[in-house]
């Protein structure tokens, strides 16, 4: 399979899907989750719907991704991107109301402004919580990959185990799994560099610890 | 710099129903060191938060300079009794907070004065207890503050950190002149550094004791434990010496 391309191509278009839907729904995640956290205003308007909306499994809306965005790269990603975005939402939002206020009132008697304020103590205290929301993120993020790739696709890793079936090729279908195994693990290990690189005060406070 | 007079005239605060400070008079001189005690809830902890500008003046009036502190006070500084270090920033980012960018040559000067220079580029969280507090001792002096606000800073050393942090914290204050309020639990402490004890008691002053001894005051002094006693004495309530 390897020689031919088709495992390489396969994992390479799951990837992408992956990878582009996370992004989508990530980002939107974050910037809604930052925005309520920043603006009472905008939390008004609209945290109950997001909340409401969260409530719904993102893959009971399957059916209606495909009426609207058909069966193709779109609606996969969107299915990815709609995993995604609500681990990231509340994660942000929780981790931007639970810095510490005593840092927030020590920036402003050092006189920092709202836009430093948020740079310098608001953001980075809220980064542990956004990264744990990153990697929910990233666990729905396979799963809604799968289900895609399970319902309807012509490449990817779930078609490869879809169409092994069709030919009971056991050895495949385990090979898919285990490929997802591996990309789980793959995109885990990158979380952690993302912790590592984000948060550089993190190790050496567990290395140094007196 | 000189450090700045505060004026307060019949300074009333509230907390919703919960009057916090009651009609406080009280003035400090340029450059005096001024110690507040008094038990949890009296109001010492609001007397700071108004000096610094964290809380709206409600009613009476409270002068620095002759004019009143409007928003922020920026030419105070405060410490706190946890040290509040940014832990995702180096020790000299933090000595640097909020400080412009032209000043930035002052950063390793309050390093160097408390003694921390060498740990510039470490993480805070690798600090122990008694140097945080100098890092953060460090951050209240960079900018040279006119009024230095300290809301028992001490609290949570041991009390040896403590003793040595005392002296420093006298020797950095008669450097700078500066204008020094200090919030504190302990009796000894306030005596040690202050020019001036006062008791807050139901948000009012309930004792005001000059202290005209020479720097370094020594503990084991006459003088010093006569004082020191006179206002433990006050603050549990007793009229005459306890046996």
């Amino acid at each position: 399979m390897t020689a031919s391309g088709e495992l390489p191509i396969n994992v390479a278009v799951s990837a992408r899907r992956a990878v582009v839907g996370l992004l989508l729904g990530g980002g939107l995640g974050l910037t809604l989750g930052m925005l309520n956290g920043l603006s009472g205003r905008s939390e008004r308007l609209l945290d109950t719907t997001i909340q409401m909306a969260r409530a719904v499994p993102h893959l009971a809306l399957i059916p209606l991704i495909i009426l609207w965005l058909g069966i193709g790269e779109t609606a996969k990603v969107s299915l990815v991107a709609l995993g995604v975005v609500f681990p990231l939402y509340i994660n942000t939002l929780h981790g931007l109301r639970s810095v510490d206020p005593g840092l927030i009132e020590l920036g402003r008697v050092h006189g920092l402004g709202q836009l430093e304020l948020i740079r310098r103590i608001v953001l980075p205290g809220a980064l542990p919580s956004i990264l744990v929301g990153v990697r929910y993120g990233l666990g729905l993020m396979w799963l809604g990959l799968i289900v895609a790739e399970t319902i309807s696709a012509d490449s990817g890793i779930g078609y490869m185990a879809m169409n092994a079936r069709e030919f009971l090729q056991a050895d495949v279908v385990v090979l898919s799994i285990l490929l997802y195994a591996a990309l789980g693990k793959g995109a885990d290990a990158a979380t952690r560099f993302l912790e590592r690189w984000l948060m550089p005060w993190r190790p050496v406070e567990a290395a140094n610890q007196p | 710099m000189k450090g700045v007079r505060l004026q307060l005239r019949r300074l009333t605060h509230r907390y919703g129903e919960r009057v916090v400070l009651r009609d406080l008079d009280l003035e400090v001189t340029s450059g005096e060191f001024l110690a507040v005690i008094g038990r949890s809830g009296t109001g010492k902890t609001t007397l700071l938060r108004l000096l610094a500008g964290l809380e709206m003046v409600q009613e009476g009036e409270l002068l620095q300079d002759g004019a009143p502190i409007r928003g922020l006070n920026r030419r105070a500084r405060m410490m706190f009794q946890d040290s509040r270090l940014l832990p995702w920033e180096r020790v000299a980012r933090n000595v640097g907070l909020g400080l412009p960018r032209d000043r930035a040559d002052r950063v390793a000067w309050a390093l160097e004065r408390v003694g921390l220079a060498d740990r510039a580029g470490d993480w805070p969280t690798i600090l122990s207890g008694g140097q945080r507090q100098r890092v953060a001792l460090a951050r209240a002096l960079a900018l040279d503050p006119a009024l230095l606000l300290l809301d028992e800073p001490l609290g949570a050393l041991d009390a040896l950190t403590r003793i040595e942090m005392q002296s420093l914290v006298e020797a950095t204050w008669q450097e700078s002149r500066s204008t020094a309020v200090l919030v504190t639990h302990d009796v000894e402490e306030a005596v040690t550094l202050a020019d001036r004890v006062i008791v807050l008691e139901h948000g009012q002053v309930s004792l005001q004791r000059t202290i005209d001894l020479a720097r370094p005051r020594l503990r084991d002094s006459p003088a010093f434990a006569t004082l020191a006693q006179d206002i433990l004495d006050h603050l549990l309530g007793r009229t005459c010496p306890s046996i």
